[in-house]
């Protein structure tokens, strides 16, 4: 009972910080167009940037002042470049590396002239050459330290059973789930002869994209799971497992649909060749969509509040972002659930055995 | 669809796939393969302990079962012993009934016989008795009667009388 | 983004959101009928849930 009171607790305290955190971001001090600004500024949010920025704001000499750390850009263009983001300073700057000169406009990296000089399309795109960008990006680094911080919780849980057959600490906590994992999504999926070879995958893809989702809602202002970069990477491993992995029964029912007459399995073989493409693709498309639109929302209605000015609207849009925020916490772990569970699908459809001779 | 393409950040990618794959084969090192070992392990043993407790329920019905067919089988045993005694006491008492009465009978006869002996010993002696008495007597008389001549002829002409008669 | 577009989108969202909510009626008319097998119902109604919302995104996205 203590416990639950302190997680609900902990859980207002949680989301309390997060909105207003969010809100303290958004309230600059400038005469423009408030609507515009939470605009481009949600938009802003949602990119990733090659510095770790936790704070912004125009000062009163109306320039720009961050408040985070650079981080390492690296760069392929005839040769690795590699330097700090801030030389960049946020797009202010040009940055001159080895008698190149590079420029950040709206998040990505050009190359450029000394000065800077950006060029435009007919459709107003820049023109610039564009270097391969393999630059530690905000993005890059959270995924790096969410993957230290699985390791380090699974790997100590891990360690707790050397000694005992229960687990100790954090084990407790994350035993059920990886548990439910197994039961509830791996062995009825996949079936009990093949899961064993995909749990890894699954599991790791669960937890990955749990803890991401998780920490995307805090006052980080970390986003990872709405870059389609991400998402992308993560529908292409469930592609590349299920086609390698897929038995003769897989692909027979691919080219060559059983029991269904030969003029119907031409028309069937190129439906169900892009239907597996199609899978992975919604998969990359559903976490993508979700997590981004969430974002947006949430932080639209908490733009609201500051554009109400008055205390019954903004007081309205307070406890409607409180309830997103909460529902926010359940699209997290929903994700999460489904990408892992249509993954196991797709598993278990490409290691399915024979059994359709009745049909 | 266009804005995403746009979006799409080959760099980020490639980290997001190194970072990821790497991730997943740290972990099924040192965590998954270890943890669902350790679970399997535990969950095997809980049902190995599960089906011996079977065992041990199943055995201890079986002995018990076992125990109350013997206990059956016992009291069976005792009440055929008890069946059979019984057929052994009622025969023996019949068998000496049976001896007792033939003895009896044996005896019945031996003294019936004795007694028939005795008795024609007895008759016989009576006889033997009457007769030397009846002689004696005779003896008596006749020598008494024959002191005088008369009596004699007239005793012999009875006698005679008699003789014709018989 | 054009009048189409946006009415197409309006036309996807209404559409996916039919969709969903009848799954989550019937999973629910299913639940009530069938309590013991809830769990099952759910998984299932979040698979089919998740199709038409995959379906729905796509479409968004290309309009």
């Amino acid at each position: 009972m203590q416990n639950i009171m302190s997680l609900k607790r902990f859980c207002f305290l949680f989301i309390f910080v997060t909105a207003f955190a969010h809100a303290n971001e958004e309230t600059k001090p400038e005469a423009g167009d408030l609507k515009t600004e939470i605009k481009e500024y949600i938009s802003h949010h949602l990119l990733d940037t090659h510095d770790f920025g936790l704070y912004s704001y125009v000062n009163d000499a109306g320039e720009h002042i961050h408040i985070g750390f650079p981080l390492p850009v690296i760069l392929w263009d005839n040769g690795l470049q590699v330097f700090s983001s801030s030389k960049l300073n946020h797009g202010e700057s040009v940055a001159e590396v080895n008698g190149n000169y590079y420029k950040l406009y709206h998040g990505k990296i050009y190359k450029t002239n000394a000065e800077g000089e950006i060029r435009y399309d007919e459709h107003h795109h820049a023109a610039n050459y564009k270097p391969l960008d393999f630059s530690i990006t905000k993005n890059v680094l959270v995924i790096f330290l969410v993957g230290l911080l699985i390791f380090f919780m699974f790997g100590r849980m891990a360690k707790s059973y050397k000694n005992d057959a229960l687990p100790k600490g954090m084990g407790r906590l994350l035993e059920p789930i990886v548990l439910y994992i197994r039961d509830d999504i791996a062995i009825p999926n996949i079936g009990k002869k093949h899961y064993k070879r995909y749990m890894s995958f699954l599991l790791t893809v669960f937890f990955f994209i749990w803890i991401i989702n998780l920490l995307g809602l805090t006052p980080l202002g970390v986003n990872v799971t709405n870059n389609i970069a991400v998402t992308f990477a993560l529908a292409l491993l469930t592609y590349l497992i299920t086609t390698f992995t897929a038995n003769k029964n897989y692909w027979g029912h691919i080219f060559w649909m059983p029991g269904v007459p030969w003029p119907m399995k031409i028309i069937l073989a190129p439906i169900e060749l892009l239907g597996t493409f199609i899978k992975p693709f919604s998969l990359l498309i559903r976490l993508y969509a979700n997590i981004t639109a969430g974002h947006i929302v949430l932080m639209s209605i908490i733009g609201l509040m500051f554009i109400f000015k008055n205390w019954l609207g903004s007081s309205l849009s307070f406890g409607l972002a409180f309830v997103l925020a909460l529902l926010e916490l359940l699209v997290a772990a929903l994700q999460a659930y489904i990408f892992t569970m249509l993954s196991a699908l797709y598993f278990g459809s490409a290691v399915e055995e024979h059994h359709h001779d009745s049909h | 669809m266009e804005k995403l393409i746009e979006q799409f950040s080959l760099g980020l990618f490639f980290w997001q796939l190194v970072l990821f794959v790497v991730l997943v084969l740290l972990l099924k090192k040192f965590a998954w393969k270890p943890i669902l070992d350790a679970v399997e392990k535990r969950e095997e043993g809980i049902k190995g302990a599960l089906e011996s407790a079977e065992k041990a329920k199943l055995d201890m019905q079986n002995l018990q079962a076992d125990n109350q067919k013997l206990l059956k089988e016992a009291r069976a045993e005792r009440e055929e012993m008890l069946k059979e005694a019984r057929d052994i006491k009622n025969k023996m008492i019949e068998d000496a009934k049976g001896e007792a009465q033939a003895q009896a009978n044996k005896m019945i006869a031996q003294a019936q016989s004795a007694i028939e002996s005795e008795k024609k010993a007895a008759i016989a002696e009576l006889k033997t008795q009457v007769a030397n008495l009846s002689i004696d007597i005779a003896e008596k008389v006749i020598r008494e009667e024959l002191s005088n001549k008369d009596k004699q002829e007239k005793l012999v002409a009875s006698m005679l009388g008699e003789a014709k008669l018989n | 983004m054009t009048i189409p577009n946006i009415v197409g989108a309006g036309l996807i969202v209404i559409g996916a959101g039919i969709g969903i909510g009848r799954i989550g009626g019937q999973a629910m008319e299913a639940i009530a009928r069938q309590p013991e097998a809830s769990g099952k119902i759910q998984t299932a109604m979040l698979i089919a849930a998740a199709l038409i919302e995959g379906i729905g995104f796509a479409a968004l996205f290309a309009a």
